[in-house]
């Protein structure tokens, strides 16, 4: 039994977003869709969480600083991309200095679009993120035992 | 006898402890989501916390710290084995400070400026309530003529009769002990960020999953200690203390819901006003008079 996806605990970073994103969610971290229901925690330390929510593109500025906050995640560990610009650069794709979604920087489990993105299709995307999560421990214990 | 009583005890509250503590801080966090309007994890949700912490892949900044937190747990289980097996109770404040003083150790080791600023706030913290924990200690003496635990059981009536303002300073520092907010400065359930998770910020996986067995382990010791003011040699009495227990430990969570945390200054100075009004006269009731 694969207890990663009982207690996912999450880390939020804001890499370019207008700030809507965020506010959702923080909405749906908040008591109204009480995550904690599911175990859902919302940590300020990469070592602590299994889950990373990223909103907003990725630019020349903040690439260092997402690539740094997934290397210091342990294994297992997932990505989802919080609205249209964290998936693809949304309206800004084509700006001279956003180098596309999420994906552009770090590897991507889950998208989740929208703009902003709602805290149901949020909820939705931690539920596909935590399934991920679960494959992910599974692998890392069949690693570990054939190690 | 007594080193295998303690052994015995020892291994017994290795079992026992983290599973009461487990469930313990499981009622914690439905109590205080239902303080908050929300309907919150299972009760079971620390236990998975934990398993899941263990699953974790093992990383470590270097190699003492996952050491350094391995002897404050094991140091916490010796101190719970000598306390509940009726050792001398000035021995079992002095091996859950070693323990606590392991873990500070833990945190400076991995020489990082979060995890520093945590294990400063963790010295002041055991600095705040060391004082009152010692005259806890030492009005036992006087109230049971003894350091042993066990001889509460021989007592006519509970210490709480002759020592209840001891009692009450035990009360105030018991939320920093339990690291309760307003006195959360180092380690924090609540809303973590870089600072209020100083202490374990460099700790991850199986080490933090030690960390959260330790901190299970220390909270029913320390709810122990409250229940022992209550004891004496009717059997009755033990059901008493666990109601007793119980009380303080719901008051606890109230208070850990309704309070902001309040600056390092005011937990020192009020921590030991409170150690020198209650502890010192109460003591010193007892020793002149």
């Amino acid at each position: 039994m694969a207890f990663a996806s009982k207690s996912p605990w999450v880390i939020h970073y804001d890499g370019s977003s207008c700030n809507g994103c965020d506010i959702e969610v923080l909405a749906t971290l908040c008591p109204g869709f009480d995550g904690e229901r599911f175990g859902v925690i919302n940590t300020g330390n990469p070592k602590h969480a299994d889950i990373f929510l990223v909103t907003g593109s990725v630019n020349e500025q903040n690439i260092g600083v997402i690539k740094e906050i997934y290397n210091q995640m342990l294994e297992p560990k997932v990505v989802v991309a919080c609205g249209i610009c964290a998936c693809t650069g949304g309206v800004f794709h084509d700006c001279y200095n956003v180098l596309g979604g999420v994906d552009a920087a770090i590897p991507v489990d889950v998208y989740a679009p929208g703009c902003a993105v709602r805290p149901e299709q949020l909820i939705d995307a931690i539920v596909a993120g935590v399934a991920a999560l679960d494959e992910k421990s599974a692998a890392l214990k069949a690693a570990r035992k054939g190690a | 006898m007594t080193l295998l009583t303690t052994l015995i005890g020892t291994l017994l509250f290795a079992v026992a402890g983290p599973v009461v503590g487990c469930l313990l801080a499981g009622l914690d966090r439905v109590i205080s989501a239902r303080m908050q309007g929300r309907v919150g994890p299972p009760v079971l949700q620390p236990y998975y916390d934990v398993r899941k912490l263990f699953e974790k892949e093992r990383v470590s900044v270097n190699s003492v710290e996952g050491v350094y937190v391995a002897c404050a747990l094991l140091f916490a289980l010796l101190a719970g084995g000598i306390f509940f097996s009726g050792g001398n109770l000035l021995m079992c404040v002095f091996v859950i400070t070693l323990s606590s003083l392991f873990f500070i150790m833990a945190a400076y080791s991995t020489r990082s400026p979060y995890a520093e600023v945590g294990a400063a706030r963790e010295t002041l913290q055991v600095m705040s309530y060391e004082p009152m924990v010692l005259l806890m200690a030492v009005a036992f003496f006087q109230a049971a003529n003894s350091f042993d635990v066990a001889a509460v059981l021989r007592l006519d009536h509970p210490i709480v009769c002759t020592i209840w303002l001891v009692f009450l300073g035990v009360l105030f520092i018991l939320t920093i002990k339990l690291r309760k907010s307003p006195f959360d400065l180092a380690l924090s359930h609540h809303a973590h960020q870089e600072i209020v998770r100083g202490v374990t910020t460099e700790m991850s996986g199986p080490v933090l999953g030690m960390v959260e067995i330790m901190h299970w382990c220390e909270n029913v010791l320390f709810m122990g200690w409250i229940g022992m003011f209550f004891v004496w040699a009717n059997p009755v009495s033990i059901v008493i203390a666990i109601l007793i227990v119980a009380l303080v430990y719901f008051l606890e969570i109230w208070i850990d819901n309704n309070f902001a945390r309040v600056k390092w200054q005011f937990m020192f100075k009020s921590a030991w006003l409170v150690a020198l009004i209650a502890g010192g006269v109460n003591v010193a009731f007892l020793a002149f008079l």
